[in-house]
Formats: C-alpha cells, structure tokens, sequence
C-alpha cells in the first residue's frame, strides 16, 4: 500500500509539472446564453410523456387487466362493450 | 415556498437564483477536467440547460451542488470523447519560457502520455492528481464508491508510468 501511495505521488508530481494550474474562475454571467435558449426553445414534452402523466397507475392496471381478459376470453368482448 | 421547491414547479425565478448560486463552481468543476475554458462555458451553458429541462426528476435527498456536479461531469467526460486528440495539444496553457528545451520536451513527453489514457482515466485524475480534488468529492460527481475512483487512480498512473517509460521517461 506504501509502495502504491508513493507510485502514485510520484505520477502525481510528475502531472503537476507538466500541467499548469488552470484559472478556474468564471469570467463573465452566463445567465443570458440560458434565456436565450429559454426563449428559443420552448420545452417540448413528447406525447407518451404528456400520456404518462395525464392517466394514472390504477388506470393503466386497469386496462392491463381488461386487454388480458380479451386476449384470454375473446368472448367477452360484446360484454365489455355492452357494459361502456 | 421552498426555492427548491419552486424550482421544481418550473419558477424561472427560482432557477435564475440557483444558476447564479452555482454556475461558478460548475464552471470550475468542468474547467479542471476539460482544461479549456471556451469549452468550460459551454459546458456549463448546457448542464443547467439540462438541469432544467430535468428539474421535475430532482430528488430532494440530494443536494443541488451535487446533482449539478454529476451531470456536470457526464457532459465534460461526453466532450473529451468527442474531441479531437491534436486540439487537447493546443489548448494547454503556453510554457514558460524560462523552461529549458529538455524540460519542454519532458513536459510534452507527459501530455502526449496522459492523453493516450481513456476520458474517464483523465478526468479522474485530473481532479484527483492534478488538481488534488478529494476521493470523496470524485466519487460523488462520478457517482461511484470511493474505493473505485482509488482503484481508476492507481490504474492511470500504471498506465502512465508505462506510456513514460515507452517514451523514454523514468518516473
């Protein structure tokens, strides 16, 4: 573990003097580049997004449920129609 | 209401205060793994532009500053894939000029050998080596236990020490 640390402050030197510390510090407000693509670009929600939101959990298990109903008893299709 | 919380609800208000709360430490965060401050901003520009196109998945478990940081760290490593090898070259601040040719050419030795590593290997250890970011505050932003940015450590500086030595440098 010893001879690893040391590798690695070895490298770690090495790197330190082959790449000068970088000014970190943001220059200028970026904030209008934001409204401008705020403005440019109004958010567009896909349809499955908008469908997913609008039914909710129960509705979808309740459908799951009638379109397995149909699939295994074909049958009982006139009887769900009578019953909407 | 909490300003969160009025993020959350699509407040632009509430995001301008926290794009302007944080778009500095984004900013520094990705500058020290891309090392080039044009491509810092745009980077920038484009976290908080997912942000808040995001901001309804916003887990209140987590603190702003970090999930900014994560998605911060995916764009800029997404960058250095995409980008050219010979453009990172030009981009390295100038050398001083009272190097000596040997110690120029022992510098470019290095850089040619850290960007022979892969993007995620040079971000780490960027922010760990290079910039003596903590363990922790990588494992965060990578969204990995400590233990495995140690073990992306330890590997780029195998890695290195062998491209070096191929390169005729003794670390």
């Amino acid at each position: 573990m010893k001879r690893e640390d040391d590798h690695i402050e070895k490298v770690k030197r090495l790197l330190q003097s082959a790449f000068p510390p970088m000014d970190s510090q943001l220059r200028r407000d970026l904030w209008p580049e934001i409204l401008k693509r705020m403005t440019a670009a109004p958010i567009a929600v896909p349809w499955y997004d908008w469908v997913l939101i609008a039914v909710p959990w129960y509705d979808w298990a309740l459908i799951a449920l009638l379109t397995g109903w149909v699939v295994v008893v074909p049958e009982s299709i006139l009887q769900l129609l009578y019953q909407f | 209401m909490d300003l969160l919380e009025r993020f959350k609800q699509g407040d632009v208000d509430a995001f301008e205060t926290l794009f302007r709360q944080f778009q500095g430490e984004v900013y520094s965060w990705i500058v020290q793994i891309v090392r080039d401050p044009g491509a810092a901003e745009d980077l920038t520009i484009e976290t908080f532009w997912r942000i808040h196109r995001s901001r309804a998945r916003f887990d209140y478990r987590y603190a702003f500053s970090a999930w900014a940081r994560r998605i911060a760290t995916n764009l800029a490593i997404d960058h250095m894939r995409a980008r050219h090898l010979e453009k990172e070259l030009e981009q390295e601040p100038a050398v001083e000029p009272a190097d000596s040719a040997l110690q120029r050419e022992t510098r470019e030795k290095i850089q040619q050998a850290f960007r022979r590593l892969s993007p995620k290997l040079r971000a780490t250890a960027r922010l760990v080596l290079i910039e003596e970011r903590s363990y922790e505050e990588v494992a965060s932003a990578f969204g990995k236990p400590v233990g495995a940015i140690r073990t992306r450590v330890f590997r780029a500086a195998r890695q290195l020490q062998k491209e070096l030595e191929r390169l005729g440098i003794k670390p």
